[in-house]
């Protein structure tokens, strides 16, 4: 199937008030696209939670963003720390995020679980001390 | 709810307002955490907070809600005004407390969900 549209996303990992800056250019670049509304939605969620967390975890990272007639792909690449145990990053509450974190407004470990359920399919690779990819694909 | 009618309620002051006054809520949520406004969120609700960070907006924006009310008397930075103007997105701050905020609203009919009436 031939790609229709691609998008690439620098995400800055010593900014936090720029964090999502991605997410909500991404979301124009859907609005544009006449897409259903819910669909927009769900891609948009899951690639904000990844941006976040690609700020308060891994320092910054990139997002690819591909769309086909049929579905929404992001791929999220960073150089952090990696994830030691993914079924447990997985878990509703699990968070590693420092208290700093919390006071702005995030690190409950509601993140990753929410990406997979706003997404119809999610895999996370992950190495510690190279990094993690996350990819994402949401049915249109 | 009309977000008019939000602002009367909450007797508070519109800091950013969109081109429709007729912009209308189906329900309300509460937190500082954004990641359960990520989390918790699906339909069209205006959200409370005392979250006093660009994130606030952003994650209304993500979720699709049209107002977002600032409690306990907090001053938006600039950054949260420019994005929830460039949004579209309402921006209210109110006095009260979180506490009184959400029970004036919920006593006046606006609930938690939109089919929890
Ligand atoms: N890109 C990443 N690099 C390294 N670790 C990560 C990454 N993404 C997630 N993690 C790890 O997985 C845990 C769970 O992530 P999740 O997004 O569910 O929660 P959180 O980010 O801690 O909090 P929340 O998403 O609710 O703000 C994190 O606390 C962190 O330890
Ligand atoms: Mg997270």
């Amino acid at each position: 199937m031939s790609e229709l549209l691609n998008f690439h996303f620098v995400v800055d990992g010593t900014n936090f008030t720029a964090a999502g800056n991605a997410s909500g250019q991404l979301k124009k670049n859907l609005r544009q696209l006449n897409l259903a509304p819910e669909t927009i939605r769900r891609a948009s969620i899951a690639m904000y939670e990844g941006e976040i967390n690609m700020v308060i975890h891994a320092g910054g990272g990139e997002a690819d963003v591909n769309i086909t007639e049929k579905e929404i792909e992001i791929i999220l690449t960073d150089n952090g720390p990696g994830i030691s145990d993914i079924s447990k990053a997985m878990q509703e509450g699990y968070s590693t995020a420092p208290e700093n974190i919390r006071s702005l407004g995030f690190g409950a470990g509601m993140g990753l679980p929410n990406m997979k359920r706003y997404s119809d399919q999610m895999t996370i690779e992950s190495e510690l001390g190279k990094g993690t990819k996350i990819t994402m694909k949401i049915n249109i | 709810m009309k977000v008019t009618e939000i602002a009367e309620i909450l007797n508070a002051q519109i800091v950013c307002e969109t081109e429709s006054d007729s912009l209308e809520v189906d329900s309300a949520f509460a937190s500082d955490m954004m990641s359960d406004v990520l989390a918790y969120v699906n339909d069209r609700s205006v959200l409370l907070t005392g979250l006093l960070n660009v994130q606030a907006i952003r994650t209304a924006e993500m979720m699709d809600m049209p107002c977002v009310v600032l409690v306990r008397g907090k001053t938006p930075t600039g950054e949260m005004i420019e994005l929830a103007k460039e949004r579209g997105i309402v921006l209210i701050t109110t006095e009260l407390r979180m506490y009184e905020a959400c029970g004036r609203l919920f006593a006046k009919g606006l609930p938690a969900r939109r089919d929890s009436k």
